[in-house]
């Protein structure tokens, strides 16, 4: 594990009663890091909380946040429930696989773009809406997803699409 | 309408209450100290019980009962609040979350002194980063003012407030699961009981609150429960944000008075309908309840009236569908809903979320037959009621309602192989 990770690591556990709760938070900062949970990183988080990497693995199976496989520079996830499909959710959706030639789950071959079709976001008030690395876009229309994407392509951040905190 | 003034919500929009100052000129903290200084856990508890507050999660549990049962036998005890807002058409918590951090700190160390908790544990949805951050810098900023952590404003009282991001799962809204998510484990519902108020976190008593609720409690403590009890109905009394969406001029939280008409939520709060549209469908309390019609719109927004009506308040999630929504493509969306968040350990919960989203879904694309209408007629007594917890019992309220108000659009769709509302549509252009 690298010094870093340990570091955090002993940061999560000093927070809680059972040091096992800082498992997923543990994983969060790796994901942070990496782009995505790595076995590497299930490997790191069985040491840090005495479980098997099966377990663990398990448990970031679980969590729709913990991905187990990269990620591009930006996470698109538009949401598909019921709020969001009454305003035009269905028609938002045709319209980003379009435009980024991929479906649901998969990213471009540039490595750009990570597109997600993911339940109830609670915006229903401003639908449909969809969050770009875990940040809102209220009301969004084809047309303003299209000058959203022109945007995040230009973009030169190197941020975490999927930060711990 | 004109006469109620709103409590949480009160100077949304136009102060900023994420700022401490701001947050104090309006009254905050008067609670806590008040509390703290001179008032005894049980007099805070027998507040909260004569208020008759009751939980703005979902259950509507009364919230001064929930902290009664806690065991007096030494072990430590623990406040968990439950902010992993999730339930299809909620965004009140998220709202709240994000705009008044400090009301929910307040009300955080106030009923921790009640119950004498000895560590609070805020769940935060994942998706919910912004509030997360909103939330960890007031945290921070009420350690700093002696609000929170080591004798609370000298009353001897110490608590700390951990917060807990979740990763992405509807079911950790449960709160059982969600104990089992804080503990680094899959957020699976446990058996109950044992109660969490006897083998909660870490096997210790534990009280789960809603973010809502919580945040009522310094209002309580500072006006009375009298003040509390006199607004909404008897049995359904104080004030409630209700989140309206879908076919509506103006969705939005609101907070009204419980006990006012579905037909004064959507028409005077919520600017009613787009011109020409008419009501065809109303889920009053979320993705898990069922739906309510135009006949029923006098109906009262509050647990008892709308459980008269069979369906619930719920987490006050208002989801107004007007005559061009397909009742058959909405149940999709929400039979999805529960497939995919289904946490996999119940089996009719597993194998009915998928077989009943599977046949709506056939039924949407014009591939259904009347065997599916059928089975779906009838499977509902082998989903509700079996399950460990009430993802399973949501699947079917919803469905069960509009298939048997609107039994001809459903036989459309198979008589058809299409929507009907989408063949009048396309042969109207």
């Amino acid at each position: 594990m690298t010094p870093q990770r340990e570091k955090r690591g002993a940061e999560l556990i000093a927070r809680y009663p059972d040091p096992r709760s800082a498992l997923i938070p543990f994983l969060q900062f790796c994901q942070q890091e990496d782009g995505s949970v790595t076995d590497q990183a299930v490997a790191d988080a069985a040491e840090l909380v005495r479980l098997t990497p099966a377990e663990v693995e398990s448990i970031a199976s679980f969590y729709s946040l913990l991905f187990r496989h990269p990620v591009g520079k930006h996470v698109i996830q538009v949401c598909r429930t019921l709020a969001c499909m009454l305003r035009g959710s269905d028609e938002l959706q045709a319209h980003i696989k379009k435009r980024l030639g991929v479906g649901h789950l998969e990213t471009t071959a540039d490595g750009m773009f990570t597109y997600e079709e993911v339940e109830c976001l609670a915006a229903c008030d401003k639908a449909p809406c969809l969050q770009h690395n875990l940040e809102y876009v209220y009301d969004v229309t084809p047309a303003t997803f299209d000058a959203l994407l022109e945007r995040w392509r230009a973009q030169s951040s190197t941020a975490s699409p999927l930060p711990a905190e | 309408m004109a006469t109620f003034e709103p409590v949480l919500t009160k100077g949304f929009g136009t102060l900023d209450l994420t700022d401490l100052a701001v947050y104090r000129k309006t009254g905050g903290f008067d609670a806590l100290t008040k509390a703290m200084r001179d008032m005894t856990p049980e007099a805070i508890v027998n507040e909260v019980s004569a208020s008759n507050l009751r939980g703005r999660g979902g259950a509507g549990f009364p919230t001064g009962k929930k902290w009664s049962f806690l065991p007096k036998d030494g072990r430590p005890r623990y406040l968990v609040c439950n902010s992993d807002e999730a339930e299809p058409g909620t965004f009140k918590d998220r709202m709240l979350l994000e705009n008044s951090p400090f009301n929910l700190i307040e009300g955080l160390i106030i009923s921790a002194y009640a119950i004498n908790a000895k560590q609070i544990f805020i769940y935060i949805r994942g998706e919910f980063l912004h509030g997360y951050r909103t939330f960890r810098k007031a945290l921070a900023e009420s350690y700093d003012a002696g609000f929170v952590g080591q004798n609370i404003l000298g009353s001897g009282y110490s608590v700390d407030i951990v917060a807990h991001r979740g990763a992405g799962a509807y079911i950790c809204g449960e709160e059982t699961a969600q104990l089992n998510s804080i503990e680094g484990k899959r957020g699976e519902p446990r058996l109950k009981p044992p109660f969490p108020a006897n083998a909660g976190l870490y096997g210790m008593p534990t009280v789960v609150n809603n973010v809502e609720t919580l945040m009522y409690v310094p209002h309580i403590i500072t006006r009375g429960a009298p003040w509390f009890a006199a607004i909404g109905t008897e049995k359904s009394p104080g004030p409630k944000v209700i989140s309206v969406s879908g076919h509506v001029v103006r969705p939005g939280n609101y907070e009204i008075p419980l006990g006012i008409t579905v037909r004064e939520l959507i028409f005077d709060w919520a600017g009613g309908l787009n011109p020409g549209r008419s009501i065809k469908a109303v889920q009053p309390g979320g993705g898990s309840s069922a739906a309510i019609f135009e006949e029923d719109l006098d109906c009262g927004v509050d647990f008892e009236s709308l459980a008269a009506k069979k369906t619930m308040l719920g987490s006050g999630a208002v989801v107004v569908m007007d005559d061009t929504a397909c009742m058959v493509r909405s149940a999709v969306t929400l039979n999805r809903f529960y497939e995919h968040e289904s946490c996999g350990q119940c089996t009719p919960c597993r194998e009915g979320g998928q077989w009943v989203h599977r046949m709506v879904a056939r039924l949407e694309a014009g591939e259904g037959s009347d065997q599916d209408l059928r089975i779906l007629s009838t499977i509902n007594r082998t989903i509700t009621g079996t399950n460990l917890c009430a993802l399973g019992d949501s699947i079917m309220p919803f469905l069960q309602s509009v298939m048997t108000r609107f039994p001809e659009e459903f036989k459309a769709h198979v008589t058809q192989s299409a929507c009907p509302l989408r063949v009048r549509k396309e042969s109207a252009a």
